[in-house]
Protein backbone atom coordinates (compact mmCIF):
# COMPACT_ATOMS: atom_id res chain seq x y z
CA UNK A 1 0.00 0.00 0.00
CA UNK A 2 2.47 2.03 0.97
CA UNK A 3 4.49 1.58 -1.91
CA UNK A 4 1.47 2.18 -4.11
CA UNK A 5 0.78 5.48 -2.71
CA UNK A 6 4.33 6.34 -3.15
CA UNK A 7 4.14 4.97 -6.93
CA UNK A 8 1.09 7.30 -7.23
CA UNK A 9 2.54 10.49 -5.98
CA UNK A 10 6.27 10.64 -8.64
CA UNK A 11 5.52 8.17 -11.72
CA UNK A 12 2.39 5.52 -12.35
CA UNK A 13 3.89 2.14 -13.51
CA UNK A 14 1.75 1.13 -16.15
CA UNK A 15 0.87 -1.44 -17.01
CA UNK A 16 0.38 -3.28 -13.57
CA UNK A 17 2.46 -6.01 -13.55
CA UNK A 18 1.65 -9.87 -11.28
CA UNK A 19 4.25 -8.05 -8.77
CA UNK A 20 2.02 -6.02 -7.99
CA UNK A 21 -0.30 -8.77 -6.11
CA UNK A 22 2.78 -9.78 -3.69
CA UNK A 23 3.19 -6.63 -1.16
CA UNK A 24 6.06 -6.64 0.94
CA UNK A 25 6.13 -8.06 4.11
CA UNK A 26 4.54 -5.81 7.07
CA UNK A 27 6.54 -6.94 10.03
CA UNK A 28 9.78 -8.15 8.13
CA UNK A 29 10.71 -11.26 9.99
CA UNK A 30 13.39 -12.51 7.93
CA UNK A 31 13.14 -9.73 5.75
CA UNK A 32 11.25 -7.84 3.66
CA UNK A 33 9.72 -10.42 2.18
CA UNK A 34 9.06 -12.80 4.32
CA UNK A 35 5.41 -14.75 3.50
CA UNK A 36 4.25 -14.70 6.98
CA UNK A 37 2.66 -11.51 7.67
CA UNK A 38 1.83 -9.73 4.87
CA UNK A 39 -1.22 -8.11 3.43
CA UNK A 40 -2.85 -10.59 2.81
CA UNK A 41 -2.18 -13.33 5.41
CA UNK A 42 -2.96 -9.80 7.63
CA UNK A 43 -7.03 -9.60 5.44
CA UNK A 44 -7.05 -13.30 5.98
CA UNK A 45 -6.46 -13.21 9.22
CA UNK A 46 -9.11 -10.21 9.93
CA UNK A 47 -11.97 -11.92 7.83
CA UNK A 48 -11.27 -14.87 9.78
CA UNK A 49 -11.64 -12.70 12.94
CA UNK A 50 -14.75 -10.29 12.05
CA UNK A 51 -16.44 -13.41 11.19
CA UNK A 52 -15.72 -14.98 14.51
CA UNK A 53 -16.31 -12.14 16.60
CA UNK A 54 -19.85 -10.90 14.69
CA UNK A 55 -21.22 -14.91 14.96
CA UNK A 56 -20.23 -15.41 18.70
CA UNK A 57 -21.92 -11.55 19.69
CA UNK A 58 -24.87 -12.44 17.43
CA UNK A 59 -25.35 -15.47 18.78
CA UNK A 60 -24.11 -14.76 22.39
CA UNK A 61 -27.98 -15.26 23.89
CA UNK A 62 -30.03 -16.67 20.99
CA UNK A 63 -33.90 -15.90 21.45
CA UNK A 64 -36.60 -17.34 19.88
CA UNK A 65 -37.34 -14.05 18.15
CA UNK A 66 -34.36 -12.96 16.91
CA UNK A 67 -33.21 -9.11 17.11
CA UNK A 68 -31.24 -7.57 14.18
CA UNK A 69 -27.87 -9.65 14.25
CA UNK A 70 -29.27 -12.65 15.59
CA UNK A 71 -31.22 -12.74 12.63
CA UNK A 72 -28.67 -11.51 9.90
CA UNK A 73 -26.46 -14.64 11.35
CA UNK A 74 -29.15 -17.40 11.32
CA UNK A 75 -30.38 -16.60 7.66
CA UNK A 76 -26.95 -16.33 6.82
CA UNK A 77 -26.74 -20.32 7.87
CA UNK A 78 -30.38 -20.89 7.06
CA UNK A 79 -29.79 -19.74 3.55
CA UNK A 80 -26.91 -22.00 3.07
CA UNK A 81 -28.65 -24.51 5.11
CA UNK A 82 -31.91 -24.42 3.41
CA UNK A 83 -30.95 -23.19 -0.50
CA UNK A 84 -27.83 -25.27 -0.54
CA UNK A 85 -27.39 -27.88 1.78
CA UNK A 86 -30.85 -29.90 2.06
CA UNK A 87 -31.87 -28.37 -1.80
CA UNK A 88 -29.08 -30.20 -3.09
CA UNK A 89 -28.57 -33.55 -0.36
CA UNK A 90 -31.99 -33.61 1.15
CA UNK A 91 -32.13 -34.07 4.64
CA UNK A 92 -28.44 -35.57 5.12
CA UNK A 93 -27.45 -32.54 3.66
CA UNK A 94 -28.21 -30.82 7.60
CA UNK A 95 -24.50 -32.78 8.53
CA UNK A 96 -23.22 -30.52 5.80
CA UNK A 97 -24.23 -27.12 6.77
CA UNK A 98 -22.23 -25.85 9.00
CA UNK A 99 -19.18 -26.90 6.96
CA UNK A 100 -21.05 -25.18 4.01
CA UNK A 101 -21.54 -22.20 5.57
CA UNK A 102 -17.95 -21.64 6.93
CA UNK A 103 -17.12 -22.40 3.88
CA UNK A 104 -19.19 -19.49 2.24
CA UNK A 105 -18.12 -16.81 4.90
CA UNK A 106 -14.75 -17.18 4.59
CA UNK A 107 -15.20 -16.83 1.15
CA UNK A 108 -17.45 -14.09 0.94
CA UNK A 109 -15.30 -11.98 3.67
CA UNK A 110 -11.94 -12.98 2.16
CA UNK A 111 -13.26 -12.05 -1.68
CA UNK A 112 -14.90 -8.79 -0.20
CA UNK A 113 -11.49 -7.39 0.80
CA UNK A 114 -11.07 -6.81 -3.48
CA UNK A 115 -13.39 -3.87 -2.61
CA UNK A 116 -13.36 -2.82 0.51
CA UNK A 117 -11.15 0.80 0.54
CA UNK A 118 -7.87 0.87 1.69
CA UNK A 119 -7.78 -3.68 1.07
CA UNK A 120 -8.63 -3.53 -1.90
CA UNK A 121 -6.72 -6.97 -2.64
CA UNK A 122 -8.78 -10.31 -2.05
CA UNK A 123 -6.60 -13.11 -0.81
CA UNK A 124 -8.34 -15.31 -3.10
CA UNK A 125 -6.54 -13.67 -5.76
CA UNK A 126 -3.64 -15.76 -4.37
CA UNK A 127 -4.05 -19.20 -5.07
CA UNK A 128 -2.55 -20.88 -2.04
CA UNK A 129 -6.26 -20.26 -0.51
CA UNK A 130 -8.60 -20.91 -2.91
CA UNK A 131 -6.33 -24.15 -3.47
CA UNK A 132 -6.28 -25.35 -0.02
CA UNK A 133 -10.52 -24.41 0.25
CA UNK A 134 -10.61 -27.02 -2.77
CA UNK A 135 -8.86 -29.95 -1.50
CA UNK A 136 -10.75 -29.34 1.53
CA UNK A 137 -13.65 -30.14 -1.07
CA UNK A 138 -12.11 -32.48 -2.94
CA UNK A 139 -10.90 -35.03 0.47
CA UNK A 140 -14.66 -33.88 1.52
CA UNK A 141 -16.28 -35.75 -1.16
CA UNK A 142 -14.26 -38.43 -1.71
CA UNK A 143 -14.24 -39.73 2.07
CA UNK A 144 -18.07 -38.73 2.21
CA UNK A 145 -18.86 -41.35 -0.63
CA UNK A 146 -15.88 -44.21 -0.22
CA UNK A 147 -17.29 -44.11 4.10
CA UNK A 148 -20.87 -44.64 2.34
CA UNK A 149 -20.19 -47.13 -0.08
CA UNK A 150 -16.31 -48.41 0.45
CA UNK A 151 -13.67 -48.02 -1.63
CA UNK A 152 -14.20 -50.38 -4.33
CA UNK A 153 -18.17 -49.49 -5.00
CA UNK A 154 -17.49 -45.79 -4.92
CA UNK A 155 -14.76 -46.07 -7.86
CA UNK A 156 -17.83 -48.31 -9.74
CA UNK A 157 -19.98 -45.78 -9.32
CA UNK A 158 -17.92 -42.97 -9.92
CA UNK A 159 -16.02 -44.38 -12.62
CA UNK A 160 -18.29 -46.49 -14.93
CA UNK A 161 -21.33 -44.80 -16.24
CA UNK A 162 -24.74 -46.77 -17.10
CA UNK A 163 -23.62 -46.86 -20.91
CA UNK A 164 -22.59 -49.96 -23.72
CA UNK A 165 -19.55 -51.60 -22.93
CA UNK A 166 -17.38 -50.71 -26.31
CA UNK A 167 -17.82 -47.00 -25.27
CA UNK A 168 -16.43 -47.72 -21.69
CA UNK A 169 -12.95 -47.99 -22.28
CA UNK A 170 -12.83 -44.14 -23.46
CA UNK A 171 -15.52 -42.84 -20.86
CA UNK A 172 -13.82 -44.32 -17.88
CA UNK A 173 -10.75 -42.42 -18.47
CA UNK A 174 -13.05 -38.92 -19.32
CA UNK A 175 -14.82 -39.78 -16.49
CA UNK A 176 -11.54 -40.24 -14.29
CA UNK A 177 -9.67 -37.28 -15.96
CA UNK A 178 -13.05 -34.80 -14.74
CA UNK A 179 -13.87 -36.22 -11.82
CA UNK A 180 -10.49 -37.07 -9.74
CA UNK A 181 -8.30 -34.50 -11.43
CA UNK A 182 -10.24 -31.53 -13.11
CA UNK A 183 -12.54 -31.27 -10.07
CA UNK A 184 -10.11 -29.52 -7.39
CA UNK A 185 -8.54 -27.38 -9.96
CA UNK A 186 -11.52 -26.10 -11.85
CA UNK A 187 -12.57 -25.11 -8.28
CA UNK A 188 -9.78 -23.51 -6.76
CA UNK A 189 -8.72 -21.36 -10.48
CA UNK A 190 -12.22 -20.28 -10.79
CA UNK A 191 -12.00 -18.80 -7.52
CA UNK A 192 -8.61 -17.53 -7.65
CA UNK A 193 -8.78 -16.73 -11.48
CA UNK A 194 -11.75 -14.27 -10.93
CA UNK A 195 -10.28 -12.33 -7.73
CA UNK A 196 -6.96 -11.82 -9.59
CA UNK A 197 -8.95 -10.90 -12.84
CA UNK A 198 -10.85 -8.43 -10.60
CA UNK A 199 -8.00 -7.23 -9.23
CA UNK A 200 -6.21 -6.32 -12.23
CA UNK A 201 -9.15 -4.79 -13.73
CA UNK A 202 -9.67 -2.61 -10.97
CA UNK A 203 -5.52 -1.78 -10.85
CA UNK A 204 -5.83 -1.12 -14.68
CA UNK A 205 -8.52 1.29 -14.96
CA UNK A 206 -7.39 3.03 -11.69
CA UNK A 207 -3.72 3.34 -12.65
CA UNK A 208 -4.64 4.16 -16.40
CA UNK A 209 -6.40 6.89 -15.20
CA UNK A 210 -3.03 8.10 -13.66
CA UNK A 211 -0.81 7.14 -16.61
CA UNK A 212 -3.09 9.15 -19.27
CA UNK A 213 -3.13 12.22 -16.79
CA UNK A 214 0.54 11.91 -16.22
CA UNK A 215 1.26 11.59 -20.38
CA UNK A 216 -0.50 14.69 -21.58
CA UNK A 217 -3.45 16.68 -19.31
CA UNK A 218 -5.34 16.72 -22.13
CA UNK A 219 -6.48 13.56 -21.63
CA UNK A 220 -8.07 14.45 -18.07
CA UNK A 221 -11.28 13.79 -19.35
CA UNK A 222 -10.29 9.78 -20.96
CA UNK A 223 -9.07 9.83 -17.00
CA UNK A 224 -12.44 10.89 -15.68
CA UNK A 225 -14.14 7.89 -17.89
CA UNK A 226 -11.67 5.57 -16.78
CA UNK A 227 -11.85 6.50 -12.93
CA UNK A 228 -15.85 6.03 -13.83
CA UNK A 229 -14.68 2.59 -14.99
CA UNK A 230 -13.03 1.48 -11.76
CA UNK A 231 -16.48 2.53 -9.68
CA UNK A 232 -18.46 0.46 -12.00
CA UNK A 233 -16.32 -2.72 -11.86
CA UNK A 234 -16.43 -2.30 -8.78
CA UNK A 235 -20.34 -2.43 -8.72
CA UNK A 236 -19.28 -5.69 -11.11
CA UNK A 237 -16.58 -6.89 -8.62
CA UNK A 238 -19.60 -7.09 -5.42
CA UNK A 239 -21.90 -9.57 -7.88
CA UNK A 240 -18.30 -11.63 -8.53
CA UNK A 241 -17.94 -11.32 -4.54
CA UNK A 242 -20.71 -13.26 -3.75
CA UNK A 243 -21.57 -14.92 -6.76
CA UNK A 244 -17.85 -17.18 -6.78
CA UNK A 245 -18.42 -17.54 -3.17
CA UNK A 246 -22.08 -19.23 -3.89
CA UNK A 247 -20.65 -21.05 -6.82
CA UNK A 248 -17.90 -22.37 -4.33
CA UNK A 249 -19.82 -24.14 -2.12
CA UNK A 250 -22.60 -24.79 -4.42
CA UNK A 251 -20.07 -27.12 -6.51
CA UNK A 252 -18.89 -29.00 -3.13
CA UNK A 253 -22.12 -29.67 -2.15
CA UNK A 254 -22.83 -30.59 -5.61
CA UNK A 255 -20.05 -33.01 -5.63
CA UNK A 256 -20.80 -34.69 -2.43
CA UNK A 257 -24.27 -34.87 -3.93
CA UNK A 258 -22.45 -36.95 -6.75
CA UNK A 259 -20.06 -39.16 -4.49
CA UNK A 260 -23.34 -40.13 -2.26
CA UNK A 261 -25.77 -40.93 -4.86
CA UNK A 262 -26.46 -44.54 -6.01
CA UNK A 263 -26.44 -43.79 -10.02
CA UNK A 264 -24.02 -42.26 -10.88
CA UNK B 1 5.75 -3.07 -4.75
CA UNK B 2 9.33 -1.85 -5.78
CA UNK B 3 10.31 -3.96 -3.04
CA UNK B 4 8.22 -6.94 -3.91
CA UNK B 5 9.72 -6.35 -7.28
CA UNK B 6 12.72 -7.89 -6.38
CA UNK B 7 11.06 -11.77 -5.40
CA UNK B 8 8.87 -12.89 -8.71
CA UNK B 9 6.28 -15.20 -7.89
CA UNK B 10 4.54 -17.13 -10.55
CA UNK B 11 0.28 -16.35 -9.69
CA UNK B 12 -0.29 -19.98 -10.01
CA UNK B 13 1.96 -21.52 -7.86
CA UNK B 14 0.51 -21.31 -4.37
CA UNK B 15 2.70 -20.23 -1.68
CA UNK B 16 3.46 -22.59 1.24
CA UNK B 17 3.24 -20.29 4.08
CA UNK B 18 -0.06 -18.71 2.85
CA UNK B 19 -1.02 -22.04 2.85
CA UNK B 20 -0.55 -22.71 6.08
CA UNK B 21 -2.04 -19.08 7.17
CA UNK B 22 -5.22 -19.97 5.27
CA UNK B 23 -5.61 -23.72 6.61
CA UNK B 24 -4.61 -22.12 10.13
CA UNK B 25 -7.54 -19.30 9.95
CA UNK B 26 -10.05 -21.46 7.91
CA UNK B 27 -9.50 -24.37 10.87
CA UNK B 28 -10.00 -22.03 13.72
CA UNK B 29 -12.81 -20.34 11.96
CA UNK B 30 -14.69 -24.01 11.44
CA UNK B 31 -13.69 -25.29 15.02
CA UNK B 32 -15.65 -21.67 16.59
CA UNK B 33 -18.62 -21.69 14.31
CA UNK B 34 -19.38 -25.51 13.54
CA UNK B 35 -18.81 -26.20 18.07
CA UNK B 36 -19.99 -23.02 19.48
CA UNK B 37 -22.43 -21.36 16.87
CA UNK B 38 -24.50 -23.48 13.99
CA UNK B 39 -24.85 -26.37 16.49
CA UNK B 40 -26.93 -23.72 18.41
CA UNK B 41 -28.41 -22.27 15.46
CA UNK B 42 -30.37 -25.69 14.98
CA UNK B 43 -31.13 -25.94 18.44
CA UNK B 44 -33.12 -22.74 18.19
CA UNK B 45 -34.46 -23.90 14.68
CA UNK B 46 -35.89 -26.43 16.42
CA UNK B 47 -37.03 -24.80 19.45
CA UNK B 48 -38.59 -22.18 17.43
CA UNK B 49 -40.41 -25.42 15.33
CA UNK B 50 -41.47 -26.46 19.04
CA UNK B 51 -42.77 -23.45 20.14
CA UNK B 52 -44.81 -22.67 16.75
CA UNK B 53 -46.11 -26.59 16.84
CA UNK B 54 -46.85 -26.05 20.78
CA UNK B 55 -48.50 -23.19 20.26
CA UNK B 56 -50.65 -25.22 17.48
CA UNK B 57 -51.14 -27.72 19.69
CA UNK B 58 -52.38 -26.10 22.84
CA UNK B 59 -54.97 -24.08 20.10
CA UNK B 60 -56.35 -27.12 19.02
CA UNK B 61 -56.66 -28.44 22.33
CA UNK B 62 -58.25 -25.62 23.37
CA UNK B 63 -60.21 -26.20 20.22
CA UNK B 64 -61.59 -29.47 21.19
CA UNK B 65 -61.89 -28.52 24.65
CA UNK B 66 -64.55 -25.78 23.36
CA UNK B 67 -65.98 -27.81 20.98
CA UNK B 68 -66.40 -30.45 23.66
CA UNK B 69 -68.23 -28.16 25.97
CA UNK B 70 -70.83 -26.83 23.29
CA UNK B 71 -71.42 -30.11 22.61
CA UNK B 72 -72.13 -31.41 25.77
CA UNK B 73 -74.05 -27.78 26.69
CA UNK B 74 -76.32 -28.83 23.00
CA UNK B 75 -76.71 -31.80 24.94
CA UNK B 76 -77.66 -30.45 27.62
CA UNK B 77 -80.03 -28.27 26.06
CA UNK B 78 -81.50 -30.50 24.00
CA UNK B 79 -82.67 -32.78 26.95
CA UNK B 80 -83.97 -29.90 28.50
CA UNK B 81 -86.34 -29.25 25.49
CA UNK B 82 -87.43 -32.93 25.92
CA UNK B 83 -88.42 -32.92 29.32
CA UNK B 84 -90.07 -29.40 29.14
CA UNK B 85 -92.14 -31.03 26.16
CA UNK B 86 -92.38 -34.09 28.23
CA UNK B 87 -93.32 -32.08 31.14
CA UNK B 88 -96.09 -29.96 29.00
CA UNK B 89 -97.46 -33.25 27.51
CA UNK B 90 -97.98 -34.73 31.27
CA UNK B 91 -99.92 -31.33 32.23
CA UNK B 92 -101.84 -31.47 29.22
CA UNK B 93 -102.79 -35.45 29.69
CA UNK B 94 -103.51 -34.42 33.33
CA UNK B 95 -105.83 -31.31 33.03
CA UNK B 96 -107.80 -33.62 30.23
CA UNK B 97 -108.03 -36.10 32.83
CA UNK B 98 -109.35 -33.65 35.69
CA UNK B 99 -112.09 -32.14 32.93
CA UNK B 100 -113.03 -35.71 31.95
CA UNK B 101 -113.35 -36.52 36.05
CA UNK B 102 -115.26 -33.61 36.35
CA UNK B 103 -117.00 -33.57 33.64
CA UNK B 104 -118.17 -37.37 34.85
CA UNK B 105 -118.74 -36.14 37.98
CA UNK B 106 -121.08 -32.97 37.32
CA UNK B 107 -122.54 -35.60 34.71
CA UNK B 108 -123.39 -37.79 37.36
CA UNK B 109 -124.25 -35.45 39.82
CA UNK B 110 -127.04 -33.71 37.84
CA UNK B 111 -128.21 -37.30 37.00
CA UNK B 112 -128.33 -38.00 40.80
CA UNK B 113 -130.26 -34.32 41.10
CA UNK B 114 -133.11 -34.87 38.39
CA UNK B 115 -133.44 -39.14 39.51
CA UNK B 116 -133.88 -37.24 43.16
CA UNK B 117 -136.69 -34.32 41.33
CA UNK B 118 -138.21 -37.03 39.79
CA UNK B 119 -138.89 -39.41 42.82
CA UNK B 120 -139.82 -36.80 44.91
CA UNK B 121 -142.25 -35.42 41.89
CA UNK B 122 -143.63 -39.00 41.80
CA UNK B 123 -144.06 -38.90 46.06
CA UNK B 124 -145.50 -36.14 46.00
CA UNK B 125 -147.56 -37.35 42.80
CA UNK B 126 -148.43 -40.53 44.53
CA UNK B 127 -149.95 -38.50 47.58
CA UNK B 128 -151.83 -36.05 45.91
CA UNK B 129 -153.50 -38.85 44.09
CA UNK B 130 -154.01 -40.56 47.06
CA UNK B 131 -155.35 -37.54 49.02
CA UNK B 132 -157.31 -36.41 45.31
CA UNK B 133 -159.17 -40.01 45.77
CA UNK B 134 -159.88 -39.55 49.06
CA UNK B 135 -161.58 -36.05 48.68
CA UNK B 136 -163.10 -36.42 45.26
CA UNK B 137 -164.99 -39.71 46.46
CA UNK B 138 -166.10 -37.72 49.44
CA UNK B 139 -167.06 -35.04 46.93
CA UNK B 140 -168.63 -37.10 44.96
CA UNK B 141 -170.97 -38.93 47.65
CA UNK B 142 -171.88 -35.63 48.66
CA UNK B 143 -172.86 -34.64 45.38
CA UNK B 144 -174.57 -37.67 44.41
CA UNK B 145 -176.66 -37.53 48.17
CA UNK B 146 -177.50 -34.06 47.75
CA UNK B 147 -178.83 -34.98 43.85
CA UNK B 148 -180.76 -37.96 45.50
CA UNK B 149 -181.55 -36.32 48.40
CA UNK B 150 -180.86 -39.27 50.75
CA UNK B 151 -177.40 -39.90 52.73
CA UNK B 152 -175.84 -42.57 50.62
CA UNK B 153 -173.02 -41.96 52.57
CA UNK B 154 -172.79 -44.87 54.76
CA UNK B 155 -174.76 -46.92 52.04
CA UNK B 156 -171.97 -46.07 49.32
CA UNK B 157 -169.59 -46.34 51.77
CA UNK B 158 -170.65 -49.91 53.02
CA UNK B 159 -170.80 -51.36 48.85
CA UNK B 160 -167.18 -49.60 48.00
CA UNK B 161 -169.27 -47.78 45.27
CA UNK B 162 -166.79 -44.99 45.03
CA UNK B 163 -163.63 -47.55 45.07
CA UNK B 164 -165.37 -49.38 42.14
CA UNK B 165 -166.01 -46.59 40.37
CA UNK B 166 -162.60 -44.75 40.52
CA UNK B 167 -161.06 -48.00 40.08
CA UNK B 168 -163.04 -48.25 36.12
CA UNK B 169 -162.68 -44.78 35.86
CA UNK B 170 -158.99 -44.99 36.17
CA UNK B 171 -158.42 -48.59 33.99
CA UNK B 172 -160.62 -46.67 31.23
CA UNK B 173 -158.54 -43.73 31.75
CA UNK B 174 -155.10 -45.33 31.54
CA UNK B 175 -156.47 -46.86 28.36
Amino acid sequence: MIGQAVALASEVPFPPEVGDFYLPSIVPWGGLNSLWFTKITALVWLSTAIIIVFFLLAYRKPKLVPGKAQWIAESSYGFVRNNIAVEMLGARGVRFAPYFTTLLLFIVFNNLWSIVPIAQISPNSHIAFPAFLALISYVLFNYVGIKKFGFRKYMRNSLIPPAPWFVLPILIPIEFFSTFLVRPFSLAVRLFANMFAGHMLLLVFTLGGFAMLNATPALAPISVLSWLMTIALTLLELLVVFLQAYVFTVLTASYIQGAVSEEH
Amino acid sequence: MILSAAVEHSPILPLWQEIVVGGVAFAVLCFVLMKFVFPRMEETFKARVDAIEGGLKRAEEAQSEANKLLEQYRAQLAEARTDAAKIRDDARADAEEIRQEIQVRAREESERIIAAGREQLNAERQQIVRELRAEVGTLAVDLAGRIVGESLTDEARRRGTVDRFLSELESTGSR
